[in-house]
């Protein structure tokens, strides 16, 4: 039996190196001092951890290389995911600083099984191996459902946790299910190596392959809470820690978007008819369901929950419209909901105290008058959401609009043009309640530390320069996806 | 196939020698049968409320970290037949797998989750 | 009897087993009961393995699912309260005859499903690397070594970091601190 040694390739994974090290660090650092005092340490490794990792991930722009058999890959598509989670990673832990603190959680853990959940979700979008992704998805998927969890004595909290857990091993079987079907009927695991043997001619395509690109579309749909594998979503959004639901809402849905977009364009992209009916289905259902539901919220993270769902669908226009150039738009428009989505949340924190969340609508009511500065930055986040025009919402739902209606998707564009419209109301009725409507109880002070702000700051500094000048980060997303030509 | 047939001996005979005891204990064996004895125990006092209870959650942390320790022998098996040919390769490779372990390993003893109290 | 007459009816044997055992699994009232057949049925696919050549995953699904796996889920049975274990749920009103009617229908359209895959089952793989002669030669647990430390190293050490999680959590959620 010859034994393929894989090179050492230690040079390309120094990012996966780097974070893994401080989580390793922050883990020991946890267990050898008794007290729970270590909140700034922890937060400020995992921050330089972060960091670092980004850096080196920018450094290896551009590049094209398969290292370790085949098994992980180098290129621009993963390198801008893992850039994209890498600074999620750093807002969310910026948040986290304060947060963990009032919220009087565990914190060594808290922050390792933040950066080993980034992670996972860097090694699931830089391969184009299943056997690799299926593991990058679960480091990532199982870091998530204990850090649900970690508001210990919240019965909301557990009831997310093991929901998660429970609904979230379900949808990894079906996924699993999915791979070994394609698997069983290709026998290959690569991506590329699929999209190039279902194409050699000696392929015949079979219910039992066609079952597998089905089951594939249930494990990833439901990572990304699409509509019908959106059920968990709002319970967990809301019973998780805030800092935990906006990472959930924006790394999680983009690492899965990744893993999504390059199974689908590579190794399926030969079955584009089989599939974009699909998945044209579940889209017009993600958003519809999605911005109908959130119109009957009064809870802020509940309807940020359904407004996630509903943003999953916008993205699955452009997916489902399956023209590879146009895929640059998803990125664009992931990277867009990023800061949206963690500024908004950022505002959820700041409202909130360790004996109430304030996550009722009502809790914001009066918010301009005391605090003009976060009603005015929570009206960016939200008129960003809506997409309204000068903000970077726009812009993405711009991109993915025009490129269903530039593909001669016309019924998907207007029904994505009426959903926006419907979204507009949800939007606008959580600012009606910051600028027009009484108090109704005392707040008191915001604890408003630097750390917050600066979230706060960057994010809408991102919207409003990704809002006016989309054009440049529009063509990285294409310099990225260029994997696919 | 054929060299699992003594593994299908050995099967026979525990489940011989498993129904020869049983049944001679019950063919043989001298039987009274009385009110005592279907009680809820023969010795002891009477129990006073349901005889199952919760188990102390420190069992299950117990059983976790065993399954976990477990996953990883299984995975120094059929690396011990191949490390051979990988040399030193094979063992770096080992030795991170463990020391990542062993990290884990340091924590759970650190906190002291193996402690009872 | 030829080998392969053998292998058939053991095959038979043991996917019966598994068949039944895991319908009576799913429908003891009682969760200990459940446990039980559940070993049944790892111990029976057990033997699937065997049959299919691969030892070592037999003998792994033996040790860590009929073992470690088994008594995990035991104790997760005896902690949750059992007092009204084998009473008959008064809580949850029984399905109407809609909704019965619906989960039989979702039931027989996946068999035929399953059926339809089954009958148009065709064998369109690319013939692997490792056909069934290779590894009978080479011993399974060899065959794995060779591929698990060798092709696929990368996948086995990110394997740590997912086992490090497991203690990292089950740690985190089951130990009260303070």
């Amino acid at each position: 039996m010859v034994v393929m040694k894989p090179e050492l390739a230690f040079g390309w994974i120094i990012p996966e190196i780097v974070i893994t090290l401080s989580a390793v660090f922050i883990l020991l650092l946890s267990a050898f001092r008794r007290k729970n005092d270590i909140g700034r340490l922890a937060g400020g490794v995992s921050l330089i951890g972060a960091g670092l990792a980004l850096f080196f991930t920018c450094r290896l722009w551009n590049s094209d290389i398969d290292i370790y058999n085949g098994l992980y890959t180098i290129d621009n598509f993963g390198l801008f995911f893992k850039a994209l989670v890498l600074v999620i990673s750093l807002l969310v832990t910026l948040l986290s600083l304060r947060y963990v603190e009032r919220e009087e959680m565990i914190k060594g853990e808290y922050y390792a099984l933040l950066l080993f959940g980034i992670l996972g979700m860097m090694i699931m979008v830089s391969s184009n191996h299943f056997v690799t992704i299926f593991i990058g998805l679960e480091v990532m998927s199982i870091a998530i459902y204990v850090l649900c969890g970690l508001l210990i004595g919240n019965p909301r909290s557990a009831e997310a946790s093991l929901k998660y857990f429970l609904l979230g091993a379900f949808a990894t079987a079906f996924l699993l299910y999915g791979i070994a079907l394609i698997y069983g009927t290709t026998g290959i695991l690569d991506v590329r190596e699929i999209a190039r043997y279902v194409t050699s001619g000696n392929f015949l395509i079979t219910p039992a392959f066609m079952a597998g690109m089905a089951l594939l579309i249930v494990g990833f749909g439901f990572k990304t809470a699409s509509v019908p594998f959106h059920m968990w979503t709002p319970d967990v959004y809301e019973g998780a820690p805030t800092s935990i639901t906006a990472y959930m809402a924006t790394g999680v849905k983009a690492a899965a978007f990744g893993a999504f977009l390059r199974v689908f364009y590579t190794a399926l992209y030969p079955f584009l008819t089989e599939w974009s009916g699909m998945l044209w289905v579940i889209a017009v259902l993600t958003m519809t369901l999605g911005n109908i539901t959130a119109l009957m919220q009064n809870d802020i993270k509940r309807m940020l929950a359904y407004s996630s769902i509903a943003h999953a669908g916008y993205i699955l226009i452009a997916f489902a419209v399956g023209d590879r150039i146009f895929s640059a738009s998803i990125l664009f428009y992931l990277l867009v909901y990023t800061f949206m989505n963690i500024g908004a949340f950022a505002v959820v924190i700041l409202l909130g105290r360790k004996e109430a969340p304030n996550t009722g609508i009502e809790s914001y009511a009066g918010l301009a008058t005391r605090h003009p500065m976060i009603a005015l930055a929570m009206s960016v986040f939200l008129l960003s959401l809506a997409g309204v025009p000068p903000l970077a919402g726009f812009m993405g739902k711009f991109y993915v609009l025009s490129d269903a209606i530039k593909a001669g998707y016309y019924w998907l564009a207007i029904i994505g043009v009426l959903n926006s419209v419907v979204a507009v109301y949800y939007y606008l009725r959580v600012i009606m309640y910051m600028y027009f409507k009484e108090p109704e109880g005392e707040i008191g002070r915001m604890d408003l530390s630097p750390a917050y702000a600066v979230v706060i700051v960057i994010s809408i500094w991102a919207l409003i320069h990704m809002g006016i000048f989309p054009r440049s980060f529009l063509l990285i997303a294409r310099e990225s996806v260029n994997i696919f030509m | 196939m054929i060299e699992y047939i003594p593994i299908l001996v050995l099967l026979c005979f525990a489940i011989l020698i498993a129904v020869l005891i049983v049944g001679a204990s019950h063919l043989l064996g001298h039987r009274i049968s009385r009110k005592a004895k279907l009680s809820t125990y023969e010795c002891g006092m009477q129990t006073i409320g349901p005889t199952r209870m919760k188990m102390n959650i420190r069992y299950y942390i117990i059983a976790m970290l065993f399954l976990i320790f477990d996953i990883e022998i299984m995975f120094l098996y059929p690396w011990a037949l191949v490390t051979g040919g990988l040399k030193m390769f094979g063992f770096v490779e080992m030795l991170i797998f463990v020391a990542v372990l062993f990290v884990g390993y340091l924590y759970v003893w650190k906190k002291g989750a193996l402690e009872w109290e | 009897m030829d080998a392969l007459g053998f292998k058939f009816i053991l095959f038979m044997i043991t996917a019966l087993v598994v068949i039944v055992s895991s319908i009576l699994m799913a429908t003891r009232k009682n969760p200990i009961h459940s446990a039980l057949w559940m070993i049944v049925t790892f111990f029976a696919m057990a033997v699937i393995y065997l049959l299919l050549n691969a030892q070592f995953i037999a003998v792994a699904q033996v040790m860590v699912y009929a073992g470690a796996i088994m008594m995990l889920i035991l104790f997760v049975i005896m902690m949750v309260n059992m007092d009204k274990g084998d009473e008959k749920d008064t809580t949850k009103a029984p399905w109407s005859f809609g909704k019965k009617m619906a989960a039989a229908l979702l039931m027989v359209i996946l068999l035929v499903e399953l059926l339809f895959g089954a009958l148009f089952y065709r064998m369109t793989a690319r013939v692997g690397d490792y056909p069934a002669d290779a590894v009978a030669a080479a011993g399974n647990a060899k065959t794995v070594g060779a591929l698990l430390y060798g092709q696929y190293l990368f996948p086995f050490e990110v394997a740590s970091i997912l086992l490090l999680i497991g203690i990292v959590g089950a740690v985190v959620i089951a130990k009260r601190n303070k």
